[in-house]
């Protein structure tokens, strides 16, 4: 809200001398207004997509937003996977059509831009489906919390479990825009860091089709791992070039540093078995997750959710908590009191948002299934480890986040 | 090791004969673009989609019927060259008289609307495909492992764009269309029934599309996107190659696999946008294209 609207909201309250009213008038025009925008119809649209949207409005309605007397609106926008597209509509969305919040965007490069315009215009934006950690390191921003996953993390958890069994020479396969380079970047780190080494890279063009080219040149490193530092459709392809170039039969393994389960379920578990990589939730980690999931799955066209949809679904129930103690849709002040209150729900539970903006919970790293040894459709993980929430996430002190270095 | 610039000639020789998949493809694809274009006049966008069609009807016969790869090669161009007709006689011939931008309008109205349907029923991510029995495992030739697959795509896609431009190019049914081309009323009046020909053409440029999904699908994941992804690069193609030239098209698709498949090498970065600078210049020296003539 602008100082303007401010000392006028103010203004009114004052008036009407009524405290109720005064709490009413903080929600600008009386209603909550968030936005989900992602990737609704490219490659990763399965992943996040109308899905997102679908779980914001499950979090509404589990809040009982209409029973406290909140009206909250979920709308939904498709950024392309550009920059310029995810920055006009941020534009428009804060401008024109009040949104308070805008939630989930993937595609790190779109996130980042997003988090820039939130911050100028005092807004708040919660990312689920981005993946760079540079939203908490040195782009983190008092408008911002990174919830459900990040390249830091995925790099610790899959890439030292995997230099610790043996996987100790790599070659990367990255997706040329900014999440490709973070998570390259973080991996290399976390490779080094166990006592590994890193042979070399190349960089395709994003999004890809055919990636048998690159996959040629990570077989004459003969690097003992190819660490894909791509997602979605970009991750299948490779996975799925990769064995007919009989890469992993000739003794290298892929290590998909970002899968999610839909794209286990697209590849099918005859390509995908064996697959180890790190997520923050998997549908059938408890009762809660499966009762969630169930009826997330029947209002998704028996689509199971990713860890981004489970994350927006965790993130809009935390933010409503948040407008309902702060009693004000104030971008910035909604987040310092997202940081202040403990998180607390089915699907991650108990948790906490960092200064820095990162909400921290465990992470799971994860084994793809033999075809033999799955039940059901979505039946796909074996849970290998769990990496407490302390240890999933980058330490504070050593993202260069200058909300934390003012200290 | 013999080396060329810096690169192994053992890693270039396999990034070559890559860049001749991809190239494949192209041709393949641009070949069909270019028959409908030259001789319907229409600029034909739902291309792309015809050959993500292609994908999904093979993919639905084995998973539905357990139709497998072989005879869905067949039935699928059969399949979709019939939807094909279908638009052509509702739709494409109301277009004939009109500027090309109708035609191009239209058909890129019906890309949406066709990649939207199967996005809607079966996501984004793709549905897997298996290379056929016959086909797998590969050939170790010594610089490089290829897989069977991908040798069967390069001399599928070689038999049947060199047998398209004999037709066209050679027989006497290629001389009717392009005659009809030229003259539809002349031909006509010969007591060639042009409407119906110039329908089969399109109906045989889109089953050509179709045909390319088929084979594309054991490769990539068949998905709502698979044709977006390609057809821009797929209309460069034609474009460098000459607009409805069917030499052009096919020499052009080899041609740009091979260019392609060499930037992959020396600067990755820029192998998607390399065909776009090529075109870039081939409009500026020769705007008909290599293979065009001016009209």
């Amino acid at each position: 809200m602008n100082p303007k609207r401010k000392l006028l909201s103010t203004l009114v309250a004052t008036t009407c001398g009524l405290g109720a009213a005064a709490a009413q008038a903080q929600i600008s025009d009386g209603v909550i207004k968030i936005g989900v925008m992602n990737d609704m119809s490219g490659l990763y649209a399965d992943i996040a997509g109308p899905g997102s949207v679908t779980a914001a409005k499950m979090a509404v309605e589990d809040f009982g937003a209409a029973a406290k007397g909140m009206k909250v609106e979920v709308v939904g926008a498709d950024h392309q996977n550009k920059p310029d597209v995810g920055s006009t509509i941020a534009r428009t969305w804060y401008d024109v059509d009040k949104v308070d919040a805008i939630f989930d965007v993937p595609t790190s490069s779109v996130a980042l831009a997003v988090n820039q315009i939130t911050k100028d215009k005092g807004k708040a934006f919660i990312s689920s489906g981005a993946a760079t950690s540079d939203l908490t390191g040195k782009a983190c921003s008092p408008n911002t919390i990174h919830w459900t996953y990040d390249t830091w993390m995925l790099a610790n958890g899959t890439g030292s479990a995997i230099v610790k069994t043996g996987g100790d020479s790599w070659f990367f396969l990255t997706a040329d825009y900014a999440f490709g380079h973070a998570l390259e970047r973080d991996t290399t780190a976390a490779v080094t860091k166990a006592g590994g080494k890193v042979l070399g890279g190349v960089r395709h063009p994003f999004p890809g089709t055919d990636f048998s080219s690159f996959l040629l040149q990570a077989q004459s490193s003969k690097a003992k791992v190819i660490g894909l530092a791509n997602a979605g459709g970009d991750t299948i392809n490779s996975i799925k070039q990769a064995s007919e170039f009989g890469i992993v039969k000739g003794g290298q393994s892929l290590a998909g540093m970002l899968v999610f389960i839909t794209d286990v379920h697209a590849l099918g578990l005859n390509t995908a078995q064996g697959l180890v990589f790190t997520e923050t939730f998997y549908w059938d980690l408890n009762d809660q997750t499966r009762a969630w999931s169930k009826r997330f799955a029947a209002a998704n066209g028996g689509k199971y959710p990713s860890m981004v949809q489970a994350g927006v679904y965790s993130s809009v129930l935390h933010y409503l908590k948040a407008v309902e103690a702060a009693k004000t849709d104030d971008g910035t002040k909604i987040i310092a009191k997202m940081k202040e209150l403990p998180t607390d729900d089915p699907l991650f539970g108990k948790g906490s948002v960092r200064a820095d903006g990162r909400k921290i919970h465990p992470a799971y790293l994860v084994e793809v299934k033999k075809p033999a040894e799955s039940k059901a459709p979505y039946d796909y993980y074996k849970i290998r480890a769990t990496i407490p929430a302390d240890q999933a996430f980058r330490p504070i002190d050593q993202g260069d986040c200058p909300l934390v270095a003012k200290k | 090791m013999t080396e060329i610039f810096g690169i192994p000639t053992q890693a270039l020789f396999g990034q070559l004969l890559i860049g001749l998949i991809n190239g494949s493809f192209y041709a393949l694809l641009s070949l069909g673009l270019a028959v409908i274009f030259g001789l319907l006049n229409i600029i034909n966008f739902t291309h792309g989609a015809q050959y993500m069609m292609g994908a999904f009807v093979a993919y639905l016969l084995l998973n539905k019927l357990g139709i497998g790869y072989w005879w869905s090669l067949l039935i699928a161009p059969l399949i979709v060259g019939a939807t094909g007709v279908v638009i052509e006689r509702l739709m494409l011939s109301k277009l004939y008289k009109l500027d090309h931008l109708y035609g191009l309008l239209l058909t890129f109205g019906l890309a949406l609307i066709v990649q939207g349907l199967f996005r809607n029923e079966y996501g984004s991510s793709g549905q897997p495909y298996q290379i056929p029995s016959q086909l797998q495992g590969g050939q170790n030739l010594g610089f490089m492992f290829l897989p069977n697959y991908r040798a069967w795509i390069i001399l599928a896609s070689a038999v049947v764009c060199l047998s398209t431009w004999f037709v066209i190019e050679r027989t006497k049914l290629g001389s009717y269309l392009r005659a009809a081309t030229e003259n539809p009323q002349l031909v006509q009046a010969f007591g060639v029934n042009v409407p119906r020909m110039i329908t089969l053409t399109y109906g045989f440029g889109v089953a050509l599309a179709a045909l390319a999904g088929v084979m594309a699908a054991p490769v990539y994941q068949v998905s709502p996107q698979m044709g977006a992804d390609l057809i821009i690069v797929v209309f460069a193609v034609v474009v460098i190659g000459g607009m409805g030239s069917i030499l052009g098209s096919i020499v052009t698709g080899f041609g740009l696999g091979l260019i392609e498949g060499l930037t992959k090498v020396f600067y990755p970065e820029a192998s998607s946008t390399v065909i776009f600078i090529i075109m870039a210049i081939v409009l500026l020296v020769r705007p008909a294209g290599l293979f065009g003539t001016q009209k």
